[in-house]
């Protein structure tokens, strides 16, 4: 009997003994003409029926991810003399945005396994069906990917990046950069134990234009037409408006 | 001041947008260009992207030429009607452009044809303008600060029929030969997304044999209504004029426009076309570097679907 109830508490326990309570420093971001950016507090505790499981160290991993849309990556090669694209693979889903924290190196607090299960870290999030026959090394085309938007600001990974205290609270802070993609970001936070997730919790930020900007988007989508003539329109009257300024300082 | 613009979706510093618009303004009033040239590649260069920054750049030449052209008017250096003969032809020519321009994306090579169309068009025109305004320095230098008396060519272009009477020109020619430069400049345009001033204003000068001082407000003039027609296209098909990039580049640009119209009467027109010339191929021997220097990056990320 006592080993049948070893064996349930530790087939069942880590899956259901602890859980995500999550909270946000805010849920919606407002892309506003002033927008440089925007800091996003995420922090949370971990609720438990009993006591703290003792033989292993809680780790905490989230990820913040905007919509994903298809992306073709293009690759430049020499000929004739001047560099022209030649390849490229069309990555089905990337994230417009990618931002996994964790509270310590990634490679050590996530199994492989469970990584490609819920796909965590960028590599995974990345989804890419596959290369035309003519391409062998489609995985450098991935890897290109990442790195531009590493360049950018739009993927990171933030590894001591997650603080824990009294293996119950845990926080983390993801900076998005200014040149952020409309829509719903989703959160998710794993608690992970020896690697293995032992429970996870999503949330949502709703990233949206708003004011002028939604205006101004919402009329070139709309009514281009009359978005175009008012272009136009705004375009002649500033020369000539500058023309009279012009004319009148001279006289 | 950082602001972000709606339909680039990126946050630039409002004051670098202010200052490129003076920038290119004045080359724009002095030169008779409409700076796309200049213009565009420099929108990349600060992180715009590029469908946006060519559509948003067509939408600001307007503002700039338009300054620009009140002022000729008010001088009289205007050729209306060569302008309006320009223009026919360079409306032909810009939607031609544009089937050939779609053509070639769907080749998937746009980018580079683009590229290649610029670094060719630049070098010749650069090269051509440079050497013959160098040398008409010369002459006038030897000739003891006199200007030699410009001799007119009397060749093909006088035996063509349909000849027109252009009187601020001066010049009693063929409609044939500007019709035919408006619609090559058409096409160019729609090509490489610019006004065409560049094309325009040395064709002007040597093959139709226009006094320098008419050519540039005439060259405004027509590509007020060729980029007109471009920004209208670009607005309704692939909605990337951005109103607020388009506002802040046009609020410098109009002002840098109005100084270098009057730094352009100050000129003499040999100086103005040397300066013209060495811009031109500066801005070739840039582009061509790009192509034939390895770059940093040899990937890049693009929209399913073309653009460039």
């Amino acid at each position: 009997m006592r080993a049948l109830a070893l064996i349930l508490a530790l087939l069942g326990a880590p899956a259901l003994a602890e859980e995500v309570v999550l909270g946000l420093s805010r849920d919606e971001v407002a892309i506003t003409t002033r927008f440089d950016g925007s800091e996003i507090l995420i922090f949370g505790a971990v609720k438990r029926d009993g006591p703290i499981p003792e033989g292993s160290e809680l780790d905490v991993v989230i990820t913040l991810a905007g919509p994903s849309k298809p992306v073709v990556v293009r690759r430049k090669d020499r000929r004739f003399g001047i560099w022209v694209n030649t390849d490229a693979v069309e990555v089905d889903a990337a994230p417009s945005f990618y931002a996994v924290a964790a509270s310590g190196t990634l490679s050590e607090v996530l199994k492989e396994v469970e990584d490609l299960r819920h796909k965590i870290s960028t590599e995974r999030a990345i989804r890419s069906v596959g290369a035309p026959e003519t391409i062998l090394d489609s995985a450098s085309f991935t890897e290109a990917l990442i790195r531009i938007r590493e360049a950018n600001g739009l993927y990171k990974t933030l590894e001591d990046h997650v603080a824990i205290d009294q293996q119950t609270l845990f926080r983390t802070s993801v900076a998005m950069p200014a040149n952020l993609t409309e829509g719903e970001y989703a959160i998710r936070i794993f608690l992970l134990r020896d690697g293995n997730v032992v429970s996870q919790g999503a949330s949502t930020i709703d990233v949206r234009k708003v004011g002028l900007e939604r205006w101004l988007f919402g009329m070139s989508r709309q009514q281009p037409l009359l978005y175009g003539l008012m272009s136009l329109a705004i375009a002649i009257a500033a020369g000539w408006g500058a023309s009279a300024v012009f004319r009148y300082i001279r006289s | 001041m950082l602001i972000y613009l709606p339909i680039a979706e990126v946050s630039v510093n409002a004051f670098l947008l202010l200052g490129l618009g003076g920038a290119v303004g004045i080359l724009s009033g002095m030169f008779g260009v409409g700076g796309g040239f200049l213009m565009t590649p420099l929108l990349f260069f600060i992180g715009i992207p590029p469908a946006v920054a060519v559509a948003t750049e067509a939408n600001q030449i307007v503002a700039s030429s338009f300054s620009g052209v009140l002022a000729h008017l008010k001088r009289k250096t205007v050729d209306l009607k060569m302008g309006t003969v320009l223009l026919i032809g360079g409306l032909i020519g810009a939607a031609l452009g544009v089937i050939v321009f779609n053509y070639l994306k769907s080749l998937g090579q746009v980018d580079l044809l683009v590229k290649l169309c610029y670094v060719v068009f630049l070098g010749v025109i650069g090269a051509l303008m440079f050497v013959e305004s160098l040398n008409a320095i010369r002459r006038t230098r030897k000739a003891g600060g006199a200007p030699a008396p410009r001799r007119r060519s009397r060749g093909w272009i006088h035996a063509l029929p349909f000849k027109m009477r252009f009187r601020t020109s001066g010049l009693y020619i063929s409609v044939i030969p500007p019709v035919i430069v408006g619609i090559l400049v058409g096409v160019l345009s729609a090509i490489m997304g610019v006004g065409g001033g560049f094309i325009m204003v040395p064709a002007m000068i040597y093959l139709l044999g226009m006094p320098t001082k008419v050519v540039v407000g005439t060259s405004l003039f027509q590509i007020i209504f060729v980029t007109g027609f471009t920004t209208m296209l670009h607005a309704t098909t692939n909605y990337t004029v951005d109103i607020v990039l388009a506002v802040l580049l046009l609020v410098g640009g109009v002002i840098g426009a109005q100084i270098g119209t009057r730094i352009g009467t100050k000129l003499k027109a040999e100086q103005l076309r040397i300066l013209l010339a060495i811009m031109v191929l500066a801005v070739c021997g840039k582009l061509a570097l790009d192509l034939l220097l390895t770059p940093a990056e040899i990937y890049s990320l693009g929209a399913p679907g073309g653009g460039h």
